[in-house]
C-alpha cells in the first residue's frame, strides 16, 4: 500500500474534568516522519491512541488516506503499532507474533480457531503469510530469532520483533509509542539511526511520539512540540531549533537547554538586561518584562558584555560547556558551549564577561509568545 | 440491538446469581415463616405469619445450638493460635537463619503441603483413641497444630525481609525472637491475615475431622451440630432446621460481607502460592 | 595502636567470631524449628509410616491379634464392590464438576471482570457459597430440591414438567451432588480467573486490536486464553483434588445409601464405622496416591508456571 496521509481536525478530549487535548488540528503528509513531543501529560500519547482508534475523541475527526475514520474500529484502519512495552503475545514465538496481523486479515475466521483452524486454512495463503514474514524478519536483521519465545530475547531483539510484526503487512501509516525508551543509552542511539534509514526505505508514513527531544530532532522530518493539550509548534528540527515560536519550545528543544536571561523592554522598544543596554530593538508595543533566550553556542568570552562568574566546566568530548551565574542576579545560570581545546580567562574570582550574537538571540513576551527582535546600534549605560 | 449487548452482560450474571444466592434466600426466609407455610413454594418475602422467634427458639432449644458455636469458637482459635506459635519461627528460621538440616526441613514441609488430612486420619485416630484422648477438644485439634502451609506462605513473605534491618537490629541488641516477632512479622500482616482466615473458615466449615474424633454432642463443632440437628429434626421442621442453618452460617457470612477484600485473599491464597 | 595494623586485628577477630556466630546462630534456628519439626514428625511422618504399616495388616481397631497378610487388602479392594462403585461414584462426581466448574468460573469471571461499577457486587454473589459451611448449605439444599415441597420442583412442574426425584433416584444422585459441588466451586474459580485476567497487560489487546482481531473470539483465542494457560491449568488441578476429597455434600444428603458412596465417604464407614483399621489404610493409600499425582502435576506446572 501507498504511503497515506493522516488528518486530524479539532480533536478535543476530556478525561473528568481535566481537559487533554483542546482541539488539535494536524496533517501529516504521506511518507512523512513526524514526531510528536512534549512533556508527559501533554497528550501526545492520547493523541497517537486516537489516530489509532485505541480511544475515541469528544470532539473532532480522524481521517487516513483522506477517507474519514473516526468510528472505525483499531483492526479496520490499516494502522500498525509499536507499543512502548513491544507488547509482544508472550505465548507465541517470534514467527508467531510477525505473522499474526497477516493471519488475522487473510484467513477466515474458521481458520484462526485454536486446534481445529489448521484444516480451514489454505494452504497457498499459509504460503504468503510466511513468506512476508520470512521477509520483514530479513529486513531487521533477525531470521535467526524465528523461532525463539519473547521471553528468551534482549530488549533490543524484542524491539525488532515489535517492527517486523509492524511492517509486514505494508500498512497506511506506523504509529509508534515511545518505542525506544526500554532501552538503554547505546542501543537507543544505534535504533535511531536504524529507525530513520528504515523510514527512508520504506517511505511510509511514520507517527512518532516520544518525550525524548533529540530522538524527534534527529529522525523527524517535522516535529509536532505539545504542551497542554496543545501544539505549540509544528515545524522542521531546524525551524524549532533556530525560530521556535513559544518559550515552552525554545525551552524543550536543545542541549544544553536554552539560557534565559530576564530583560525589560522599554516604551521605544529597547531591551534591557538589569538596567544594561543589549543593543536589540523590540515593538514599542511590547513593553514591559520579556525573556531573552541564548543559544549556548552563540555566547563568547568578551572583554565586555554579560558579567559572569564561572562555576565549573566539563568536557564532552568535542564540546566543553561552562557553567556561570550571573552577576546581576545570581539565580540565572548561563551555559557556554567551548570546542574542547578552548579555554576561559578568568580574572581572580572567577569572574569574566560574555558577549553573544545579538541577531541569533530570542525574545520572548511574558505571556510566552515570540516576539520580533532586530539589532540596533548600543546606547552606552 | 445495541441495548441487549449492554445490558445481556449483566441478565446473564443476574440469572446466574440468582441460582448463587437461591440457597441462603431460602434458608433465610423459611427460618422465619411459619410451619404451616412449609408447603408455599413462593418466593415472596414477606411471610404471613412472622415465626422468626419460633423457629430460632426452637433451634436453640432442641440442640444446644450455642454450645456449638463456642465449640467452634474454642477450635478454631486454639488451632489458629498454635499454627502461628510454631510456624512462624519455623518459617523465620528457614528464611533467615543458617542451621544443619534446614534443606530437609524444607523439603519436607513441601512435600507435607500434598497430603491432605484426610489421609492421615486413620494412623491419628488410633493413636488418640489408644491414649484415651478421644472426645476432648485436644483431639479436635491436634492435628491442626502444625500448619506446613502457613510455614511455607510465612517463609515466601519473610524472605523478601530485607536482611540489613535483621542485622542491624541485632546490633542495637535485639533478642533474635523479639527480631522474628516485632520486626519481621510486622512486616508480614497482610500474610497472617490472609492465613487467619484461611485457617479459620476452613476448620469452622470441617466435618470429616470432628465427625471421626467426637461423638459427644457437647463437643460437637457446628458442621456436626448440624448434622445431629438434621438427624433429630429428619425433615420434620424446616422452620426450625432452616434456622439453625441460618445460625451456623451466618458468622463467617457476616465477617465476609464486612472485610470482603481479605477474605478472598485468604481463602484464595492457595491459588498464588 | 597505629593505623595499620588496625585492619588486621578486625580480620582476625572476625574470622574467629565467625565460626562461635555460626554455631549460636544454628543452635538458635534448630531452638526456633524445633515445636514445628517435632510436631512434622508426630502428625505427618510417624503416622504415615504406621498407615503403610497397617496397610498390609488385617488390623482392627480393639483388637487383640495383628496378622501381616501382606497385598491381600489391595487386592480385595479391587474385588470390593462398594470400593469400585465409590470410585467409579467420585470419577463420574469429578468428571461432571471438573468441567463445569472450571468453565463456567472461566465465563462468569470474563463477564464480571467488564464490568467496572459493579464489579463487587457480582464478586460477592457468585463468591458467597465458597465462605458458607457446607453442611448447612446441603440441608438447604436438600430443602430446595425436594420432591413436594422444594421450589425448584415447583418450578419445574409450573413449566410443566415431571417432578424430578433428585435426592432418591439412584441415578441422579452423583449429578445432583455434582451440582451442588460446581455451585460451591465457582465463586472460588471465579476469583482465581479474575487474578490471572487482571495480570495480562492491557496493551496485548490493543496490539491485538491493531493487528486486526475485530471480534471478541479472536481476542480471546489470540491473547485471553493462551495467556490464561498457566491459571487454567491450576484451577482444573485444584478442582479436581478438591473433586476427590467430596465428603459432606454425600454425609447430609445420602450417608451413602442407593450406591451413592464416594472415596472418602467409603473410607470414613470402613476405617471409623467398621473400624477395619488395615483394610481402611490400603484404601487410604489408594486414595493418597490419586491425590499425590495430582499434587505433583501440579506442583510441576507451579514451577513451569513462568514458562513464556
Amino acid at each position: 500500500m501507498t504511503p497515506q496521509s493522516v488528518e486530524l481536525r479539532g480533536i478535543g478530549k476530556s478525561f473528568g474534568t481535566e481537559n487533554v487535548l483542546k482541539g488539535i488540528d494536524l496533517s501529516v503528509r504521506p511518507g512523512e516522519f513526524l514526531s510528536l513531543v512534549g512533556m508527559s501529560g501533554c497528550g501526545k500519547s492520547t493523541l497517537l491512541r486516537m489516530i489509532a482508534g485505541l480511544e475515541a475523541p469528544d470532539r473532532g475527526t480522524v481521517s487516513i488516506g483522506g477517507s474519514d475514520v473516526t468510528d472505525m474500529d483499531p483492526s479496520e484502519r490499516n494502522l500498525a503499532m509499536v507499543f512502548q512495552s513491544y507488547a509482544l503475545y508472550p505465548h507465541m514465538n517470534v514467527r508467531q507474533n510477525i505473522a499474526t496481523p497477516l493471519r488475522m486479515r487473510r484467513l477466515p475466521l474458521s481458520a484462526r480457531l485454536p486446534l481445529i483452524g489448521g484444516l480451514f486454512a489454505p494452504s497457498q495463503t499459509l504460503r504468503e503469510i510466511d513468506a512476508a514474514v520470512e521477509q520483514a524478519a530479513e529486513t531487521l536483521h533477525i531470521p535467526h530469532l524465528l523461532d525463539r519465545k519473547p521471553a528468551q530475547l534482549s530488549g533490543g531483539q524484542r524491539q525488532r520483533v515489535a517492527l517486523a510484526r509492524a511492517l509486514v503487512r505494508s500498512p497506511a501509516a506506523f504509529l509508534m509509542d515511545e518505542p525506544l525508551s526500554n532501552l538503554d543509552a547505546k542501543l537507543r542511539a544505534h535504533m535511531r539511526e536504524e529507525l530513520a534509514s528504515l523510514h527512508r526505505r520504506l517511505g511510509a508514513t511514520f507517527i512518532y511520539v516520544t518525550h525524548d527531544q533529540i530522538e524527534a530532532m534527529t529522525m523527524s522530518d517535522r516535529i509536532a512540540l505539545m504542551s497542554e493539550g496543545r501544539i505549540e509548534q509544528l515545524g522542521t528540527p531546524d525551524e524549532l531549533y533556530r525560530s521556535p515560536a513559544t518559550l515552552t519550545v525554545a525551552r524543550f528543544i536543545g542541549t544544553p537547554s536554552i539560557n534565559l536571561l530576564p530583560v525589560e523592554i522599554d516604551a521605544q522598544g529597547k531591551v534591557a538586561a538589569f538596567g544594561q543596554d543589549l543593543g536589540l530593538q523590540a515593538a514599542a508595543a511590547h513593553a514591559g518584562p520579556a525573556t531573552l533566550g541564548i543559544r549556548s553556542e552563540d555566547l563568547r568570552p568578551a572583554a565586555e558584555g554579560l558579567a559572569v562568574r564561572v562555576l565549573r566546566a566539563e568536557t564532552h568530548g568535542a564540546d566543553r560547556f561552562v557553567s556561570c551565574q550571573l552577576l546581576a542576579d545570581e539565580t540565572v545560570r548561563i551555559t557556554l558551549r567551548q570546542a574542547a581545546g578552548e579555554t576561559l580567562e578568568t580574572g581572580a574570582d572567577g569572574l569574566t564577561h560574555l558577549a553573544f550574537a545579538p541577531e541569533r538571540a530570542h525574545l520572548f513576551g511574558a505571556d510566552g509568545a515570540r516576539r520580533e527582535l532586530s539589532v540596533r546600534e548600543r546606547v552606552a549605560a | 440491538m445495541a441495548y441487549v449487548r449492554r445490558y445481556l452482560p449483566h441478565l446473564v450474571l443476574a440469572i446466574g446469581a440468582f441460582v448463587m444466592l437461591l440457597p441462603f434466600y431460602w434458608m433465610f426466609l423459611t427460618s422465619i415463616r411459619s410451619p404451616g407455610e412449609i408447603f408455599d413454594v413462593s418466593l415472596w418475602p414477606i411471610p404471613k405469619d412472622f415465626s422468626a422467634g419460633e423457629n430460632f427458639s426452637r433451634a436453640a432449644s432442641q440442640v444446644p445450638m450455642a454450645r456449638f458455636m463456642l465449640n467452634g469458637v474454642i477450635v478454631c482459635l486454639g488451632i489458629l493460635i498454635v499454627q502461628v506459635l510454631t510456624a512462624v519461627p519455623a518459617a523465620y528460621a528457614l528464611a533467615k537463619l543458617r542451621f544443619p538440616g534446614r534443606r530437609l526441613l524444607m523439603t519436607l514441609v513441601i512435600a507435607a503441603l500434598c497430603v491432605p488430612i484426610q489421609a492421615l486420619a486413620l494412623p491419628l485416630f488410633v493413636g488418640l483413641a489408644m491414649t484415651e484422648l478421644l472426645n476432648t477438644y485436644f483431639a479436635m485439634m491436634a492435628p491442626f497444630f502444625l500448619s506446613v502451609f502457613a510455614i511455607f506462605l510465612f517463609h515466601q513473605s519473610f524472605r523478601s525481609y530485607p536482611n540489613e534491618i535483621i542485622e542491624a537490629a541485632r546490633m542495637d541488641g535485639f533478642s533474635e525472637m523479639e527480631i522474628c516477632w516485632r520486626l519481621v512479622l510486622r512486616g508480614s500482616l497482610p500474610s497472617l491475615a490472609a492465613f487467619s482466615v484461611f485457617s479459620l473458615v476452613a476448620h469452622w466449615n470441617d466435618l470429616y475431622w470432628p465427625m471421626i474424633v467426637v461423638s459427644d454432642t457437647n463437643l460437637a463443632p457446628p458442621p456436626l451440630g448440624m448434622l445431629y440437628f438434621a438427624d433429630v429434626e429428619s425433615g420434620a421442621n424446616y422452620g426450625a432446621l432452616m434456622a439453625g442453618a441460618t445460625i451456623i452460617t451466618a458468622p463467617m457470612l457476616v465477617c465476609f460481607l464486612l472485610v470482603r477484600r481479605h477474605f478472598i485473599a485468604g481463602i484464595t491464597m492457595t491459588g498464588v502460592k | 595502636m597505629t593505623a595499620t595494623d588496625f585492619p588486621a586485628e578486625t580480620t582476625m577477630a572476625t574470622a574467629s567470631s565467625r565460626s562461635r556466630t555460626d554455631r549460636r546462630m544454628a543452635l538458635r534456628g534448630l531452638a526456633f524449628v524445633a515445636p514445628a519439626a517435632l510436631l512434622l514428625i508426630a502428625i505427618y511422618i510417624l503416622p504415615m509410616i504406621v498407615l503403610a504399616a497397617f496397610s498390609v495388616t488385617d488390623y482392627q481397631l480393639g483388637a487383640l491379634s495383628i496378622r501381616f497378610v501382606g497385598l491381600q487388602n489391595f487386592t480385595a479392594a479391587m474385588d470390593d464392590d462398594v470400593f469400585m462403585r465409590a470410585f467409579a461414584n467420585t470419577v463420574l462426581y469429578a468428571v461432571i464438576v471438573i468441567p463445569f466448574g472450571v468453565f463456567l468460573a472461566l465465563g462468569v469471571a470474563l463477564l464480571v471482570y467488564n464490568r467496572k461499577r459493579s464489579r463487587a457486587f457480582w464478586e460477592v454473589a457468585y463468591f458467597l457459597p465458597v465462605t458458607a459451611t457446607l453442611v448447612a448449605m446441603a440441608t438447604v439444599w436438600q430443602f430446595l430440591l425436594h420432591p413436594s415441597i422444594g421450589p425448584v420442583n415447583a418450578a419445574i412442574k409450573w413449566f410443566g414438567f415431571e417432578p424430578v426425584a433428585f435426592l432418591s433416584n439412584p441415578v441422579l444422585l452423583i449429578p445432583t451432588m455434582a451440582m451442588i459441588g460446581i455451585w460451591q466451586v465457582l465463586g472460588f474459580n471465579m476469583v482465581l480467573f479474575l487474578a490471572g485476567l487482571t495480570a495480562i497487560p492491557k496493551d496485548l489487546y490493543e496490539a491485538a486490536r491493531l493487528d486486526g482481531a475485530r471480534n471478541p473470539i479472536d481476542r480471546f483465542f489470540t491473547v485471553t486464553w493462551p495467556i490464561l494457560g498457566p491459571t487454567t491449568m491450576f484451577v482444573v488441578v485444584t478442582t479436581s483434588i478438591s473433586a476427590f476429597k467430596v465428603f459432606e455434600t454425600v454425609a447430609v444428603l445420602t450417608k451413602g445409601r442407593f450406591g451413592s458412596e464416594t472415596l472418602l465417604f467409603n473410607l470414613y464407614l470402613e476405617g471409623f464405622e467398621y473400624s477395619n483399621t488395615g483394610y481402611a489404610a490400603a484404601l487410604t493409600l489408594i486414595f493418597l496416591a490419586i491425590v499425590l499425582i495430582l499434587s505433583i502435576w501440579q506442583t510441576v506446572h507451579m514451577d513451569r508456571k513462568v514458562h513464556y
